[in-house]
């Protein structure tokens, strides 16, 4: 498994080659969120769904031995975009590998002047959000 | 007489500069038109010159301020054709002026069995202070459904009408799809059975000549930021006699004639619905927005509008996975629309990304969407300074969009 720095790292090259061009900028995270995975329609649910953000966006997890993986989905396909870029980075890590994590790469791909304030706001939700996941799954691990 | 497109958009600053790299496009007129600088200019010279509390002050800086804030006033009566001046009253906007009838009307002449009616077009502000209204007296709130097109079903309307019918509260102009009402009609049913009734005019005072005593409602509301004035201030018009039969909205300062422990006087129309200090700069600088529309003239504006609106129209339901909403017969410059597969923010965001400003949403219609079964549109609204190339732009960002979705 790549390390966490290293995919967030992938991720600003990525960014760096779209350059100042907004429109593009857009387009790409749009096309990332239409290669999101699909997310079961039952888990739809308001329990689901990530509270402090515009768009809808349903969070769930699975556990596969000692690692969180995380399955979202969202009514937009922008939101579905930022998601994407948030899984690669989180999913499929331990928890203590998630809890610890210092998402540089928002910043450094300049997000908050993409993606503006309020949809900002839904973006930290949903990080929040999964490292609550991790918590809880790292006290589960110990009370075991 | 057509005008001229590059002097009216020289006098708005704000339309000269890019965004995103982009030359701006301003397309959420319907939200907030932008303000010619003779109306920054008024505001700005107003405070480095005249700033001073208005109606009882005893030096010349006062009535510098009370001649002009007055004078305003004036202008208002002629823009919107009221017989009188006093029948003109300065709120925060429609928002304010509407809950002003709702809490002070209301409050005196709405009871227990009683009817409002409003229709399902209506802006939030047109609901909810009725709901409040009719929770506290016990009144109820009636609905005018609408068809397909996005206009309201009148022989319906004629249904609800009864003796208890005490007020209609209706947009004159819809925020969301442009609908124009058929209010002459409506305020003409209303008054046969004694109903008083309200125009939300904030969408129409910009587009459609007004006046109140041709049209004879008995309330009309409208705010200054949708016609190129400044924000956070409005207009009620009422007739003289429903207004002076009206209790004071808020009480304070300048509403009242004598203040003793034991009893208050009130003052006089329009002061007993103005407590407290008002808006004085943005009014004063909201006549020089109100000149600006008269020296091009409504029917210029409307004409220019209209170009704008039956071009765009034209050319962006020849895109493929286009979806209008709001097809009335008699509509202004609103292009409400959504595309398939596609949800109104992603739209949003990438005109933005392209430099195109528009708006997305509900529009503060929740109900409105409820009835077309959608979350929002996205809604594309002209003014006077945008040009059939903006809507180019429009049009070739919207193509290019809806592309990834609908090839």
């Amino acid at each position: 498994m790549t390390d966490i720095n290293k995919v967030q790292d992938e991720i600003i090259e990525e960014f760096a080659i779209l350059g100042d061009d907004r429109e593009s900028t857009i387009f790409y995270i749009m096309e990332l969120g239409n290669q999101l995975g699909d997310f079961p329609e039952e888990e739809k649910t308001d329990d689901n769904i990530i509270k402090g953000c515009q768009s809808k966006v349903w969070l769930i997890t699975t556990t596969e031995d000692d690692k969180v993986v995380f399955h979202a989905d969202s009514n937009t396909d922008i939101t579905k975009g930022l998601i994407s870029l948030l899984i690669r980075v989180m999913s499929d890590r331990t928890p203590k590998e998630i809890i610890n994590s210092d998402l540089y790469f928002i910043e450094k791909i300049g997000m908050g002047g993409i993606i503006g304030s309020q949809r900002s706001n839904g973006l930290a939700a949903m990080i929040k959000q999964m490292k609550f996941y991790a918590i809880a799954y790292q006290s589960k691990m110990n009370a075991i | 007489m057509s005008i001229n497109i590059q002097d009216i958009r020289a006098a708005f600053p704000i339309l000269h500069q890019e965004v995103n790299g982009k030359p701006l496009v301003y397309l959420d007129n319907a939200a907030t038109t932008q303000k010619p600088l003779s109306v920054i200019e008024a505001l700005d010279y107003y405070y480095k010159t005249d700033n001073s509390n208005i109606h009882r002050g005893a030096h010349t800086l006062a009535d510098r301020a009370t001649k002009k804030y007055e004078n305003t006033r004036k202008l208002i009566q002629e823009f919107i054709g009221a017989k009188e001046v006093e029948e003109v009253i300065f709120t925060k906007g429609t928002t304010e002026a509407i809950n002003l009838v709702a809490s002070s009307f209301g409050r005196k002449f709405v009871k227990e069995g009683d009817e409002i009616i409003i229709s399902t077009l209506e802006h939030h502000s047109n609901i909810v202070p009725w709901q409040l209204l009719c929770e506290a007296a016990g009144a109820k709130l009636r609905v005018i459904p609408i068809n397909d097109k996005g206009e309201i079903i009148f022989h319906e309307f004629e249904k609800l009408l009864s003796s208890k019918t005490k007020l209609v509260s209706i947009v004159h102009v819809s925020n969301a799809l442009g609908t124009i009402n058929p209010v002459e009609e409506i305020i003409e049913k209303a008054h046969s059975v004694g109903a008083k009734v309200l125009l939300d005019g904030a969408q129409s005072s910009s587009h459609l000549t007004i006046d109140v005593q041709k049209l004879d409602c008995d309330f009309f509301a409208f705010s200054a930021h949708k016609i190129y004035g400044p924000t956070g201030l409005g207009v009620l018009y009422g007739k003289r006699e429903v207004l002076e039969a009206m209790p004071p909205y808020q009480g304070g300062g300048e509403m009242i004639k004598e203040v003793t422990f034991a009893k208050t006087t009130f003052n006089d129309i329009p002061f007993k619905f103005e407590a407290g200090t008002p808006n004085i700069g943005d009014v004063i600088a909201f006549e020089k927005a109100l000149e600006f529309v008269n020296s091009i003239g409504k029917k210029q504006i409307v004409d220019h509008e209209n170009e704008l609106l039956s071009y765009a129209t034209e050319k962006l339901t020849s895109i493929k996975g286009f979806i209008p909403y709001g097809t009335a017969e008699n509509k202004v410059s609103v292009l409400s629309f959504l595309i398939k597969g596609m949800h109104p923010f992603d739209v949003g965001m990438m005109l933005d990304a392209g430099g195109i400003a528009v708006r997305t949403g509900h529009h503060c219609t929740q109900p409105l969407m409820e009835r077309f079964q959608i979350e929002g549109t996205v809604r594309a609204s002209f003014s006077v300074y945008n040009t059939l190339e903006e809507v180019d732009r429009l049009y070739e960002s919207v193509s290019k969009i809806a592309k990834l979705k609908n090839k």
